[in-house]
This record gives C-alpha cells, structure tokens and sequence, in this order.
C-alpha cells in the first residue's frame, strides 16, 4: 500500500477507538455512575458559586446557564444560529466530500495518476485551513462562501484517502468473479465494487464532517460575523458567560450529536454490507 | 531499471508540481485573476525570500513553533498521564467514560471565547486552547491503548505478581505506545490550527497575526509566502514526529 498517512492511521485507530468508544459508555449494565458524574460536578459547581456567593463577569452558575439556554430554545435564537453554522458546515462537507470522492476514485483506478499527482497533493494538503484565512477574505470577503470553501478544503483529504485506500485496497478475486461471471461495467460497479468501499467511504465521510463543524465554528471565532462560533465570541464581549456557556454547551451537544448519529449510520451500513473492508 | 522507473516517476510527479505552478504563473501575469488576490510564484518566493532575509519573520515562525511546541507538549503529558490513570482502573473509565466521550466531539476552537473571557486575551490564553483542543486525540489514545491490552498480559501481570508501577512501566506502556503516539500525532496537527487560531485571536507575535496583518495590508506577495510556511511547518512536524515514532517502535519490527 502506498498510502501511509496520519489521516489512515487515525482511521484505522479510530475504528479500533469506536469498539472501545461503544464499550466505554454503554456498557453492559447501564453505566449509572458515568451518566450522574457530570451532573455531581455541576451541582457541586452550583452550591460552592452560591454559597461564597461569586459574582463574576466570567463565569455563570450552572441554573444560570440551563435557564438561558432554555430561554434561547424558546425565542427560537439559537435555531437560527445552529442553521447558520450547520448549514455552512454542511455546504463545505457536501463540495469536500465529492471533490475528495472524485480525487480518491481517481486515484484508485489509475494508480499512474496518482503517482503523478501525490507530491502536489503532498504539498497542499498539510496547510492548515484556518491559514488560509486572509486569502479567503480577500477574495471571497466575509459570508457563507468563504467559509464553504475553506471547509471544503479541509474536508477533502480523509474522504480522498479512505476512498483512494478501500479502491486500491480491493481484492483480486473480485476481478476473477467479475472475468468468471462476465459482468458488465455497471454490473461490475453495483454489485461488486460498491457494496466492498462504501463502508470506508463511510468511515472517511464521518471523519471529515467532524472536521467541518470544527473548520466552521473556528472561522466564525476568527473572523465570519454568523453563526454560533460569532455568537460565542458576542457573548464573551458583551460580558454575558450565561449565554456564552449555554452555547458552548449547545455545541458540544451538536458536535456530540452529529459525531452519534454518523456512528449509528455507520454501523447499519456496515451491517448492510456485511462489514466489508470495513472491519 | 526499477531505479530509473522510479526516477522517471519522480520527474513527472515534479514536472506534474512544475505545470501547475507554471499555470498559476501564467493566471497571475496575464491578469486573469487580479494580481491582488494572486501573485505571480515568482513574487511570492522574492517575499519569502526578501522576509526571511532582513525581516522578523524567522523570529515569528520561531514563536509560532514555540506555541504549538509548548502547547502539544503540553497536552501530550496531560493527555498520557490522564489517560494511564483511567486506562488502567476499571472504575474510572466507568465514571469518567461518558463525560469523555462529550467532550471528544466539541470543537476544540469553541473554548476560545471561554477562554478569553477567563485569561484574557494573552499567550496564556492560547495554550491553555490549545493544551485543551489537543489532549483529546492523546488522551483517548492511551485510553484506548490500555484497555485493549490482550488478556495475556494481564495474566501475566498476575503470574510475576509484579505491581502497578512495574506492569505500567515495563508492559502496558510500552504495549500501547504505537496507540498513544498515533494520538500525539493528531495532537500536533491540532496543535498548529489552535496556534494559529490563537495568534489571529489574541495578536500575540507569531506567524498566525503576521499574515492577518499581511492580508490587511493587502500585501498578497507576503501573505502567499506566510501561508507556504505554514505548508512547510505542517508538512515537516509531521514527518519528523514519523521519524520518532519509527525509532520508538522499532522493536515491533521484529513481529
């Protein structure tokens, strides 16, 4: 194999991760003290703020928080904001994810391509996006599409790599079969190739959104005036770290959220397709 | 002949290089794409060159590295240490796993404002983000590494009654060493976006600002130059953190 990359590593690490992810929280019985810890930590935080009786301009009581995030749920704020944030996240992911899908089929197929193109990718590929900022700025100024292209730009690598692997990472015998069968090209893609690489493609795509919402919620820190990673930054400046914490919260909660929901897909598809090349 | 193979694949792959930066030549040049936004290759490399030569750039990438470098080591020993002592306790990954596996998911950059609001906006500040941002590869890493010990070693562990230091010392950590710089090497990649982030954030000297200022400026030819630093800083971390790892696990070669 060719390709030995942080982001393989960090693939095929992370798969091994996921078992043990499964097995750190839902473990056979119900993992009460787990689930309470945070909750005792909170409470904890709650009674030692009231009792020496804080006033402070940078931290807020837990009841604090939960009230104003509540409070954002019910003027429908934080909606707006969350789709603002998503939306650009997803637009990055959706343009990432194909360009890295045609770049790893690419590269597959005609190992010569790759071959020819790895030193240039080699050389674009370890700039972090977040320093590809100001150009952004220059040229697209500030709204959704800067922040999409720079998205895009980070997403592109894990699909690429776990696309470009799972190809190359074929097995022969699925050639013989096909000679064997005389399949036609779109019987060959549909019924052999497909169902062996989607379980990786997967497993690239679920790595890359992740990258997304941190690609988006940072540049929205740095510089786009939109979205939840903006917001976070108004609360700070206007001195409110009840909102300040009820967003982080609500991030953290996205981010979890998305990163279970991909998992769940995840492992259906990998079901589905009996795990091949996945596992 | 497999070496001239190799040398003529070699040669296109950096004539492949050589065409695309012909092509951005040509685009800058002409003025297809306004030498605003783009400058011409050559321009960009004087800059470089020019930075690098009379001006404080070696400085700034010097501090640039020292915040990613400080940062990432930072988190490394909080991270490994972290995640021995819930690695190796039953209890504490039941207690502690779930809180764990909120936070794996946060984006690290979204503590900035908290962390602001709490530090201010210092270099303090920025590797305290960035100690953050980058301890969750490494620390689920070595969590990781630690429960997956094969059964074996802890029959093992129960055969030589050897206690807890020594089994960590001279068994589990070494068993899960490839896990845990796996997630130092993920670490340092998350390290350099922070740092960046961090340095634009708070205007603390550091390469991050200088192309910010740059960018302000309108200075494309330099803030070009700033960016393939950030290219080359990526790019060679990375592979001398490999060169690391391969020395350190060498004794696996013999499997």
């Amino acid at each position: 194999m060719t390709l030995d990359t942080t982001e393989q590593k960090l693939a095929s690490g992370d798969r091994s991760g996921e078992s043990d992810a499964t097995s750190l929280s839902f473990m056979r019985r119900f993992n009460w003290e787990g689930i309470l810890f945070p909750f005792g930590l909170l409470a904890i935080a709650e009674v030692a703020m009231r009792v020496t009786g804080v006033h402070s301009e940078t931290l807020a009581t837990p009841r604090q928080i939960l009230a104003t995030l509540i409070h954002s749920f019910g003027n429908g704020v934080i909606f707006g904001l969350s789709a603002e944030t998503l939306s650009a996240a997803a637009g990055g992911l959706l343009l990432g994810s194909l360009i890295g899908l045609l770049l790893g089929i690419v590269f597959g197929a005609f190992p010569r391509v790759f071959e020819l193109m790895e030193l240039t990718i080699e050389v674009i590929r370890p700039i972090p996006s977040i320093s590809l900022l100001p150009i952004a700025l220059l040229v697209f100024g500030f709204g959704y599409v800067m922040e999409i292209s720079l998205i895009a730009k980070s997403t592109i690598w894990p699909v690429m790599i776990m696309t470009h692997a799972a190809i190359a990472g074929l097995h022969p015998r699925l050639r013989e079969v096909a000679l064997l069968l005389e399949m036609g090209l779109k019987d060959r893609i549909t019924k052999l190739v497909l169902p062996a690489i989607i379980p990786s493609l997967f497993v690239g795509f679920r790595l890359s959104a992740g990258v997304s919402l941190l690609v988006a919620i940072t540049i929205e820190i740095a510089a786009n005036p939109r979205g939840l990673g903006y917001a976070m930054m108004r609360a700070e400046e206007t001195l409110r770290p009840d909102l300040l914490f009820a967003l982080l919260f609500w991030v953290g909660v996205l981010g979890w959220g998305i990163n279970g929901l991909l998992l769940l897909l995840q492992k259906l598809i990998n079901h589905r397709f009996g795990g091949a090349g996945a596992r | 002949m497999w070496a001239l193979d190799r040398t003529i694949r070699i040669a296109f792959s950096v004539g492949f290089l050589a065409l695309l930066v012909a092509i951005w030549h040509l685009l800058s040049v002409t003025g297809v794409v306004s030498p605003i936004y783009l400058p011409s290759p050559a321009k960009a490399w004087s800059a470089l060159l020019f930075e690098m030569g009379g001006g404080e750039l070696p400085w700034l990438i010097l501090r640039t590295l020292e915040h990613m470098i400080f940062g990432w080591l930072l988190a490394s020993v909080v991270g490994v240490g972290l995640g021995m002592s819930i690695g190796i306790s039953h209890r504490a990954r039941r207690l502690l796993g779930p809180t764990l596996e909120f936070f794996r998911p946060l984006p690290a950059s979204a503590v900035f404002p908290v962390a602001i609001a709490i530090f201010g906006l210092s270099e303090g500040m920025v590797y305290v983000v960035i100690a953050f941002g980058a301890v969750w590869p490494t620390l689920l890493a070595t969590v990781n590494g630690f429960t997956q010990l094969t059964p074996r070693l802890n029959e093992l562990r129960a055969l030589l009654a050897i206690n807890a230091f020594d089994f960590v010392r001279k068994i589990a950590l070494p068993s899960a060493m490839p896990d845990i710089l796996a997630g130092m090497r993920l670490s340092l990649t998350v390290s350099l976006i922070l740092s960046v982030t961090g340095e634009i954030l708070s205007s603390s000297e550091g390469l991050g600002y200088w192309i910010m200022l740059q960018a302000r400026a309108y200075r494309s030819d330099s803030l070009f130059a700033g960016v393939l630093l950030f290219g080359a800083i990526g790019y060679l971390t990375a592979k001398l953190l490999g060169l690391v790892e391969q020395r350190v696990l060498r004794w696996k070669r013999i499997y």
